[in-house]
Parts: C-alpha cells; sequence; structure tokens
C-alpha cells in the first residue's frame, strides 16, 4: 500500500494537483510503486486506483502506453541504448551490437545474473554524445554518454559489486 | 557576443541562485509584478517578434493574448518533453541555466495571470527534474515564489511533472492529457488549449527555449531583442547539430547564420572529412535537403528555409554525409514514428505501419521498383489526413529522400550493408 509505504511522497505528489484532480497523480503515484522491484504488480494498479478513485483499467493502460512503466521483472538495471538516426550516425548500432557479444545477449535479454537488461530505444535527447544510453533502475533514470563498450563493462563490473553489497 | 541563453558558457555558477541574482536575475520578473500589468508584458513579448521555439514558431505574444479573461484559473505550461531525434538543447538549459527558464515561467505564468504552473518533463529527464525541484524551492526560500508576492496580491507556483517515454506528449494537447493522468493522444482542436487546455480551462503550453528568452527581454526591452535577428526571425536560437560533424552540440546564434557557417566554421566540419550530402533542417520530422551550395548558403530563419522546400522547426540540424544512403536515414526515421504513433487517428497508425513494412522489404534488398513507388504513395496519402503534426512529420523525411535521392532508391543496388 503506497500511501502507508510512503507516506511523505504521496501527500507531496497529491499536493502538487488541484484536490479535484487526483488522477493527475497516477504516473509519479506509478514511478513510487515501480520503487523496489523495478515493475508494477496488478496489486500495485488496483492500490493506484482505489487512491485516485478511478478503474484498475485506467491505471493499467498508463502502465502500458508509457515505455518507462513495466509490468514485468527485468535485470536490476535496464540499460537503454539509443540508436536513432543521430546517434546511429555515430556508431550507436555497433555498439550496441559490440555491447551484447561482451554481456552474452541478444537485445531484450538479462544477463545470467539478472543485473542488466539490454534494451533498445528511441532518441533520449543525448545525440551530442553517442553513443550513450540511460540506467534505469527501480530509483529512476541516469545518462551515460559518450560511451564505449570498455567503459561500459568497467561500469557494469562496479553495478555488479556494488548490487553484490546491496544483497 | 555573449551567450544568452546559454549563459553558463560566460557563467559556470549561474545555476546557482545568488549568483544567477547578481547577475540581474529576477529583477525582470520582480518588475513585472510590481510595476506593470499583465496585458503590458504581453505586449512587449509581442513588439519582440520572439517566436515559439519548439517548432512551429508561433508568435509567443500573439498566443498569450488568446487566453480569455472570463474564464478562470488559467495555467501555463512548460513543455520540456523535447523528443525530437536530434534535438538536445532544452536538457542544457535547464541543467545549466535553470533559473532563466523558471523566471521565463514566472513571467509568462503572470502576463497571463496564472497562479499555478507545470513544467512537463519527458520521463527520461529524471535528474532535470529533481534538479529543478531543488531550485524551485530556492526561489521559495528567497521570496520568487509563493504566496503574495513582492507584497502584492499576485501568487505562483511552478510544480514539476515527469512523463514516461512518449514522443507524442511532445504535442500540445497531448501532453495536458498526460498531466490530467491519461494516455497521451492528441485531442481533436478546436478547442485550442489557449481557451480549453489543462483541466479544461485556459492554458498557454510554451516550450522551454522559448520562456528562456523572456527574462532578457523584459529587462532589455522589445527593440533590443528585434535587433538581434532577422526580418522574420527575431532574437537568437539555439541549433542542435548532431550527425556527421566534428563537433556536434548546441550552438546559439543569430538567425540568419548559413548552414556552411553551423557546419564549418562552429561544428568543425564533416566527419572523416567527406562531404555533406544531405542535411535535416528539424530533425526527424524534417524534409531532407539535399546539401548543395545553395543549400548550404542559406540563412537559417524562418522563411529562408523554407525556400529549401524544409522548416527550420526546432533547429535541430542533422547532418548526414556520403557514406550513408538515404534509405537507411528512412528506415531509422519510419522506425521512429513507426514506435511512437499514439494509435488514435487511422492514417498515422496504419500509414506507419505500413511504411514500416516497405522499407524493410526494401533493407532487405528484396524491394521492386513498385515497392518504392507504393512508399512514396503512402507517405502521401498520409499527409494532411492526421490527427496531430506526428503524423505529418512522419511522412516529411519518406517523400523528400525519395523524390530528391532517387539514386539511393534504385531497386538493384538498394538495400544490404549500409553506414
Amino acid at each position: 500500500m503506497l500511501a502507508e509505504k510512503y507516506p511523505e511522497e504521496v501527500k507531496k505528489i497529491f499536493a502538487k494537483y488541484p484536490p479535484e484532480q487526483k488522477r493527475s497523480a497516477v504516473m509519479p503515484l506509478l514511478y513510487l510503486a515501480q520503487r523496489g522491484d523495478g515493475f508494477i504488480t496488478k496489486a500495485a494498479m488496483e492500490d493506484i486506483a482505489q487512491l485516485l478513485e478511478i478503474t484498475s483499467t485506467e491505471v493499467a493502460e498508463i502502465v502500458g502506453f508509457y515505455t518507462l512503466y513495466h509490468d514485468k521483472r527485468a535485470g536490476k538495471y535496464r540499460m537503454q541504448v539509443c540508436t536513432d538516426l543521430p546517434c546511429a550516425l555515430r556508431g550507436a548500432d555497433k555498439f550496441l551490437q559490440d555491447l551484447c557479444g561482451n554481456l552474452g545477449v541478444k537485445v531484450g535479454e538479462t544477463t545470467s545474473d539478472g543485473m542488466i537488461t539490454v534494451e533498445e530505444v528511441m532518441c533520449l535527447a543525448g545525440c551530442d554524445k553517442a553513443p550513450m544510453f540511460q540506467l534505469q533502475s527501480d530509483e529512476g533514470i541516469e545518462y551515460h554518454e559518450n560511451m564505449t563498450v570498455d567503459k561500459t563493462m568497467e561500469l557494469v563490473a562496479a553495478l555488479r559489486k556494488s548490487g553484490k553489497e546491496v544483497k | 557576443m555573449a551567450h544568452l541563453l546559454l549563459r553558463h558558457r560566460e557563467l559556470p555558477d549561474i545555476g546557482i541562485i545568488n549568483v544567477y541574482q547578481k547577475n540581474g536575475g529576477f529583477e525582470a520578473f520582480q518588475k513585472a509584478v510590481m510595476k506593470m500589468k499583465p496585458q503590458e508584458v504581453t505586449e512587449v513579448v509581442k513588439a519582440s517578434g520572439l517566436r515559439g521555439r519548439g517548432g512551429a514558431g508561433f508568435p509567443t505574444g500573439v498566443k498569450w493574448s488568446f487566453i480569455p479573461n472570463n474564464i478562470w484559473p488559467h495555467y501555463v505550461v512548460a513543455n520540456a518533453d523535447e523528443s525530437e531525434p536530434g534535438t538536445f538543447k532544452d536538457r542544457e538549459i535547464m541543467e545549466s541555466n535553470p533559473f532563466q527558464f523558471l523566471e521565463g515561467v514566472a513571467i509568462a505564468a503572470y502576463a497571463v495571470g496564472a497562479n499555478a504552473t507545470y513544467v512537463y518533463l519527458r520521463g527520461e529527464f529524471w535528474s532535470v527534474a529533481a534538479l529543478l525541484d531543488e531550485k524551485i524551492a530556492d526561489m521559495e526560500k528567497a521570496g520568487f515564489l509563493g504566496d503574495r508576492l513582492f507584497g502584492t496580491d499576485y501568487s505562483l507556483h511552478i510544480h514539476t511533472h515527469l512523463g514516461a517515454g512518449a514522443y507524442i506528449c511532445g504535442e500540445e494537447t497531448a501532453l495536458l492529457e498526460s498531466i490530467e493522468g491519461k494516455r497521451g493522444l492528441p485531442r481533436i482542436r478546436p478547442p485550442f488549449p489557449a481557451v480549453y487546455g489543462l483541466y479544461g480551462k485556459p492554458t498557454v503550453v510554451n516550450n522551454v527555449e522559448t520562456l528562456t528568452n523572456l527574462p532578457l527581454i523584459l529587462e532589455k526591452g522589445a527593440d533590443w531583442y528585434k535587433a538581434l535577428g532577422t526580418a522574420d526571425s527575431a532574437g537568437v536560437k539555439i541549433f542542435s547539430l548532431s550527425g556527421h560533424v566534428n563537433k556536434p552540440g548546441n550552438y546559439e546564434l543569430p538567425f540568419g547564420t548559413t548552414y556552411r557557417e553551423l557546419i564549418y566554421t562552429y561544428g568543425g566540419g564533416v566527419t572523416d572529412g567527406r562531404p555533406v550530402k544531405a542535411i535535416m533542417s528539424a530533425g526527424a520530422s524534417s524534409a531532407i535537403i539535399v546539401a548543395d551550395d545553395k543549400a548550404l548558403d542559406t540563412p537559417m530563419d524562418y522563411t529562408s528555409v523554407r525556400g529549401l522546400g524544409a522548416d527550420l522547426g526546432s533547429a535541430s540540424v542533422i547532418v548526414i554525409n556520403d557514406s550513408v544512403e538515404l534509405d537507411w536515414v528512412i528506415n531509422k526515421t519510419i522506425h521512429f514514428f513507426k514506435h511512437e504513433s499514439c494509435g488514435k487517428c487511422t492514417p498515422c497508425r496504419e500509414g506507419t505501419y505500413w511504411m514500416l513494412h516497405l522499407i524493410e522489404r526494401i533493407e532487405r534488398g528484396e524491394a521492386t521498383k513498385e515497392n518504392v513507388e507504393l512508399l512514396h504513395l503512402v507517405a502521401k496519402q498520409m499527409q494532411n489526413k492526421c490527427l496531430c503534426p506526428l503524423g505529418e512529420f512522419s511522412t516529411m523525411a519518406v517523400t523528400t529522400a525519395i523524390e530528391r535521392f532517387p539514386a539511393d532508391f534504385n531497386p538493384s543496388t538498394v538495400g544490404g550493408e549500409h553506414g
């Protein structure tokens, strides 16, 4: 239950919108629901629906429409590589291919230790610093720009190390 | 000339509130609230000739003047959804010169009588939103946001709202739907947001770069601003330069700078010293320009770019050298628009689907001449039939690439390895 789990944050979210427009809180609440597991459960959607006095279908359609919400578990980190035109002109397709080779996964797959899911995404407004990707975790999103495969593998090693410490 | 929008290039600490204040920050907003009527602010902006920097180029002051005074409350929404491939200017402004942008939001809000404003950021700008939240808190603490500002009756609050990955939310009515907690589907217009906007109330939606101009216009005056650009394009513009150039990045330049100057003088020339083959003037939604001498010497302003059969748009210039073929380029743009089509209107939903199938067949080297013609026909038939600009945008690169670079679509040579 979000309201019990994160009372301060839920209060802050509701304060942003007019009291009669509670539904506006659905997007920030979904980000909150994604915290922890990195995906949104059916139960969480129902909880949000109740908080906002809308149907759980109306919540689910938001999850389905927007690409940064997930209804399935993936790796602890989603490595979302942009291969749109400007990035591709700077070698992003090859970067993604080589990265997958180094990690031993195909696009959409997760490394065997459950740490990294590699995804191919649309423009991230980092065109001048390609190859680049964002790292989406349950806590938020972080940009990594002007990347090489070597630099990325170093980052992966660091994430693996810190991930183990957390667990 | 010192930067007007990217002021952090000269003043790296301008994102700290007292540094911003020391450099004249918030004086324009304070002057507006204490000494000017909202209508007077609108008149100055109208006289400055400022046009929307998000792509449409609509005169900002005129947009504000459509807000009716018999329906309340009013809202101002800053469009920080920046998702057009090739566009990365608003992000730099918000990250490095956040107060000038937020002061611009405040000035727009005062001009149209809004007490609540939202900054709608694309979800990927997670850390930018966190930064803006801090800066908004700084402004509240310093008395530039909150209730009864500067001892007047005027109150103002700015809130951030994060999207979650949908290009369509850059379209202003889809953006408003998204703030309302719905899928980002564009509304049928009219009514326009100026009358029926956020929560059905009069709303101004302005782009980040547009708003960032406002403090300077108020401080230095409409005539000063107008003198900076060309006859039809007042002021300065940030050009996002990407693709095959040695020094990609944001360049704040007066309108009227040529493509040649942007690419060779500022951008350090073309990758691998190869000739520039094509230019996209407004990101992935742009018509594709043949980069001959005439194009390279064209001044970048709203009217001149139109003379090349393209638009200035958001001024996101993608440079393409002769190492790639245009069929590969439109394969990329079609994939983008197919993915981002919201599915509400049939021409865009079905059109992007069929364009994707045809270009993939071309890329596999299985296309006939008829397939290329059909791709062109599908794109042509979508034009002027879509509910919002996204559908129209998806066709621009397709039709112009096939028309202007026919050799790249020769069925006997097309497809297979590129780039």
